[in-house]
């Protein structure tokens, strides 16, 4: 019983682990052919670096800054994030919190929006951005997380599930205003669920292609994501694996690095009372 | 609503609410609801370019269109079938992986470092994914192929390299694989997210009165997810019927496995965005065909979950 438990715990840890090999080694490899020239790459593959990671570096930026890219992503995905958040926050909490005339009402066209594909809007979306002049720029992709109905739909289940009424109540009889009460005690208890969608809404944003892809037709507007989807029609770089590989590698390098930061976050909040030990 | 609150002071909180609400609604109603409307009104006309000439309305001409277009029903194939398959293996690992780590018996380690690792995939843009198995999968020259091929040799065989993505057999498939290998960390970060919002009393309390550990999962753990796995459950449907990114970008219109990969979105992007094609009109019409068949497929989910409730 004791030793057949331990197996299974074992077998447990191995699968677990395999499953994590499988999601590391695509980028494993990607980072060592990027290193590799092109004809290294097609005839063999090794998960030792080579030397050839000057000349892929050439060919890249001599296609593409893909710095500027990013940093065009950061100037949409940060804001876009941050309102996204806070209002979705304010909304889920009065959602939740308040039995206005018209809360249900409210609630109701949110779920039905979250069954509206991002895709039905699209043609209309883009058709207020030529009329309200905004097409090219960074508004039309920034503005709308204000209004992410996801979010405030997975926030207003939060906050009724870790807030208890009885704690505004009593902040109330304290003499705390509504706003006060929201940002002082709301925020606080809701922050592993913020830092969730926080997360996604930023992974979402700042890799999102359709939209961007059509808002944006200037080069230099360019996000990250719809420029390195120009590689397609780039023959001079698809005719070395190794520029591709150090393409993808460098797009992939700073999203990695805000997730070192952010999931050092993610653990201590999310996770703090369940991993103790 | 709020029968037992007769009580004046107490609605006069009550009507805060709209101040709380208020920034959502202008935004929503400018960027999401005016659009939807817009969509819907080019879809009763015969518009070739918004904006530019004359429209017509033309009733539900777009829509008869739609229907009788053999090659709509196709995309809708293509997506639900890649959807069908990634579905399965998304959400079935997210909670395999959710059973496995809230599991109080066998107490697993690591799920700090482990949840990074799967959720891993997810932070990369479709994009860059996308180049990368491309470059991987290439049939000739990539990586993933001759991995496969120095297997075979292991065992003295000879592997007849396969064009994963060029091949309507397995193009589908492997989207689906790659999609599901980009999603199952997102999901079992939500799922596990909700497990830990679940009071650890709960748990405490069912150790005391010796619970067994698949009692404690189906009375405590399931039950509590639910709202969260009904969160996943309908967002994976709504995402997956939009598709979009990977099978755009790993297909080429030229190649032989197109025919079984082009989805939906895309022949939407086709007659609404893609220069030389461009139809508002018609696109608009497709838009709605989706919707309304993504609000169908959902209201029965919805149903599901909430039998399962009585």
């Amino acid at each position: 019983m004791n030793i057949g438990f331990k197996i299974k715990k074992a077998l447990l840890y191995v699968f677990l682990i395999l499953l994590g090999i499988i999601c590391m080694l695509p980028f494993l490899l990607m980072m060592v052919n990027a290193t590799r020239s092109g004809s290294e790459i097609v005839t063999s593959f090794t998960l030792i670096p080579s030397t050839h990671l000057k000349e892929n570096w050439d060919q890249v930026f001599k296609y593409f800054n893909l710095f500027k890219g990013m940093w065009n992503s950061v100037k949409v995905a940060v804001p876009a994030t941050l309102l996204s958040i806070y209002f979705s926050a304010m909304t889920a909490y009065g959602l939740a919190m308040y039995k206005f005339k018209g809360n249900k009402l409210l609630f109701t066209t949110i779920l039905v929006f979250m069954m509206i594909p991002g895709q039905l809007g699209l043609i209309g979306f883009y058709n207020l951005c030529t009329r309200l002049h905004i097409v090219n720029t960074y508004i039309p992709l920034i503005l709308p997380g204000i209004a992410a109905t996801g979010t405030v739909f997975f926030l207003r289940q939060y906050v009724l599930s870790v807030m208890p009424p009885s704690l505004i109540e009593a902040a109330r009889m304290d003499g705390a205003g509504e706003f006060y009460i929201f940002h002082r005690i709301a925020i606080p208890i809701m922050s592993p669920g913020l830092a969730t969608m926080g997360i996604m809404g930023f992974i979402g944003s700042w890799n999102a292609y359709l939209m961007p892809m059509i808002v944006l037709s200037k080069n230099e507007k360019f996000t990250l994501p719809v420029m390195m989807a120009t590689l397609r029609a780039s023959t001079d770089i698809n005719s070395n694996q190794g520029a591709i590989y150090l393409s993808v590698a460098i797009s992939v390098i700073p999203i990695l690095l805000v997730f070192a930061f952010f999931s050092k976050y993610i653990i201590s909040s999310i996770s703090a009372g369940a991993v103790k030990e | 609503m709020g029968s037992k609150r007769s009580n004046g002071k107490l609605k006069s909180y009550d009507n805060m609410g709209y101040l709380f609400v208020l920034p959502f609604v202008v935004v929503f109603l400018i960027f999401s609801v005016y659009p939807v409307l817009r969509t819907l009104y080019f879809s009763f006309t015969d518009v070739k370019i918004a904006g530019l000439g004359n429209e017509n309305w033309v009733w539900f001409a777009q829509y008869k269109r739609v229907i009788t277009d053999k090659f709509f029903w196709r995309s809708l194939l293509n997506t639900v079938r890649i959807w069908g398959v990634n579905i399965v293996l998304q959400l079935g690992l997210a909670f395999l992986l959710t059973v496995i780590f809230s599991d109080i018996k066998y107490k697993i380690k690591g799920l700090a470092v482990f949840r990074i690792v799967y959720y891993l995939p997810n932070l990369i843009a479709a994009t860059s994914i996308a180049f990368l198995f491309n470059t991987l999968l290439d049939w000739r020259f990539g990586t993933f192929n001759q991995i496969i091929a120095s297997v075979y040799k292991l065992f003295g065989q000879t592997y007849n390299p396969v064009n994963w993505l060029g091949d309507s057999a397995t193009a589908g498939n492997v989207i689906a694989i790659i999609s599901a290998w980009m999603w199952f960390g997102n999901s079992f970060l939500m799922l596990m997210a909700g497990v830990q919002g679940i009071s650890r009393d709960y748990f405490e309390a069912a150790a005391i009165d010796g619970a067994g550990r698949w009692t404690v999962f189906g009375k405590i753990t399931l039950p509590l997810l639910k709202p969260i796995l009904m969160y996943v459950a309908i967002t994976s449907l709504i995402g997956g019927l939009q598709m979009f990114d990977l099978p755009y970008l790993m297909s080429a219109p030229t190649s032989s496995s197109y025919d079984s990969v082009y989805t939906s979105v895309m022949y939407l992007y086709k007659f609404g965005f893609t220069t030389g094609t461009t139809q508002t009109g018609y696109a608009a019409a497709i838009a709605y065909i989706i919707f309304i068949i993504i609000l169908a497929v959902s209201l029965v989910q919805l149903k599901i979950f909430n039998r399962k409730e009585d």
